[in-house]
């Protein structure tokens, strides 16, 4: 077995690198295991506009890498590897990855969030088949084509609203009679004519041969039950916490969310919960950030506590 | 082990009478998710060695080599082993996701 670290971190996002920065500049020796790149979900937004400090638009990307080299400076070391289970009760937490066992003396939690998936048959095969979650990403591909966009958040509208420019024709169904987005794009909505709003439904199946073809949506006030021809189908329907592994361990919420309250604390002593994953009102990369310093500092706090 | 760049060119020489499996990801410069898991796709290589091939395929500059494989979204994994293509692997979420999804196409 290697060193006992200080402080494991899991996920290299905003809230695990910002940690490490303050965990590393305490003095603490400190680990961070990411399974992907730096950033989490920061990273696959090519404008960042809300981060204090820059008065341009950040690639998230590389904010993610800037995130983790100011983290390494002062001596924070990065694992590119996937945790497959953590053992956090006891003075010494066990964390296995698909590249070895790490120990540390503390965790801290930032795992983040992924896309939730609408929950309809077939969906995880017909991904990539017409199945979509990241409109910046995909969208590209609809040029000139019919598309469903499914939700009624910022994120299901500006995803409507970006694919209005690029396709054909544009449904956005929503399961409310009124959007919960940001008056902001009001405007956009109504300037915006091939799209088209669905109100009241939710989508109960895909209609697919080889490709998605369609979705059947059911009307949620009458119970009218109707299709909708279309080639791509694009959920943003929110996020589900990445706590999976967790959920023997550590409490969580009733939706999945480690809680944890303003000191980052969870219910395990010496384990801490950073950023998207934790209980809390705003979801923003800055708030990541804080929580990350936080966690920091009673992370060293408890650190002093038993030794 | 080097990383390959199949184009429409090298395709039948590189992949279709590749003595080994040949790991194909399609990409793209602008695509965001792909740049998430080019520090994955960057080991492979070496990973595989001796068992595959592993091979980029920039989709803007074969836009060809993306229909066939019906490729729709980026990045996508596919596996052709003597010519013929295995089940996709859309935006993997970690190495461990490769690694499960070569296992199961017994590489």
């Amino acid at each position: 077995m290697g060193k006992i670290y200080d402080m494991l971190v899991i996920g290299g996002g905003p809230g695990g690198y910002t940690a490490a920065l303050y965990g590393a500049r305490a003095g603490l020796s400190v680990l961070v295991i990411e399974k992907l790149s730096a950033g989490g979900q920061m990273a696959t937004t090519e404008q960042v506009e809300n981060y204090p400090g820059f008065d341009e638009p950040i690639d998230g990307f590389e904010l993610g890498e800037r995130m983790q080299r100011g983290a390494e400076r002062f001596g924070a070391e990065s694992l590119l590897a996937t945790v497959t289970e953590a053992s956090l009760e006891g003075p010494v937490k066990r964390v296995t990855t698909d590249e070895g066992v790490v120990e540390g003396r503390t965790v801290v939690l930032a795992t983040g969030a992924s896309p939730r998936p609408l929950g309809v048959p077939e969906e995880q095969a017909l991904v990539g088949r017409g199945m979509a979650y990241c409109a910046a990403c995909d969208g590209m591909f609809y040029k000139g084509r019919t598309v469903c966009v499914v939700g009624g958040g910022n994120t299901a509208v500006g995803d409507a609203l970006l694919l209005a420019k690029l396709c054909e024709k544009v449904y956005l169904i929503h399961r409310r009679d009124t959007l919960r987005a940001s008056k902001v794009y009001e405007k956009s909505l109504q300037a915006a004519e091939n799209l088209e709003i669905v109100w009241d439904s939710r989508v109960t199946r895909l209609l697919h041969a080889e490709r998605v073809t369609g979705v059947q949506v059911e009307n949620v006030k009458t119970g009218a039950v109707r299709s909708i021809a279309c080639d791509g189908v694009f959920a943003a329907v929110g996020r589900v916490p990445d706590t999976a592994l967790l959920a023997s361990q550590v409490a969580l919420d009733e939706q999945g969310y480690l809680i944890a309250d303003e000191t980052t604390r969870t219910s395990v002593a010496g384990v801490f919960a950073v950023g998207d994953v934790r209980t809390k009102a705003v979801r923003q990369i800055v708030t990541a950030a804080s929580d990350g310093a936080v966690a920091a500092h009673f992370a060293e706090e408890y650190l002093n506590s038993i030794t | 082990m080097a990383m390959l760049h199949i184009t429409k060119e090298n395709y039948q020489e590189l992949v279709e009478q590749s003595a080994q499996p040949v790991l194909l990801e399609f990409w793209a410069p602008w695509c965001t998710y792909c740049r998430r898991i080019a520090g994955v796709v960057a080991k492979l290589p070496e990973a595989y060695a001796g068992r595959a091939a592993v091979a980029q395929v920039n989709i803007d500059e074969q836009p060809e080599l993306a229909q066939r494989f019906s490729v729709d979204t980026i990045p996508s994994l596919i596996l052709v082993k003597n010519g013929a293509a295995g089940e996709k692997l859309v935006a993997p979420g970690s190495k461990a996701d490769i690694d499960a999804w070569m296992q199961a196409q017994s590489v």
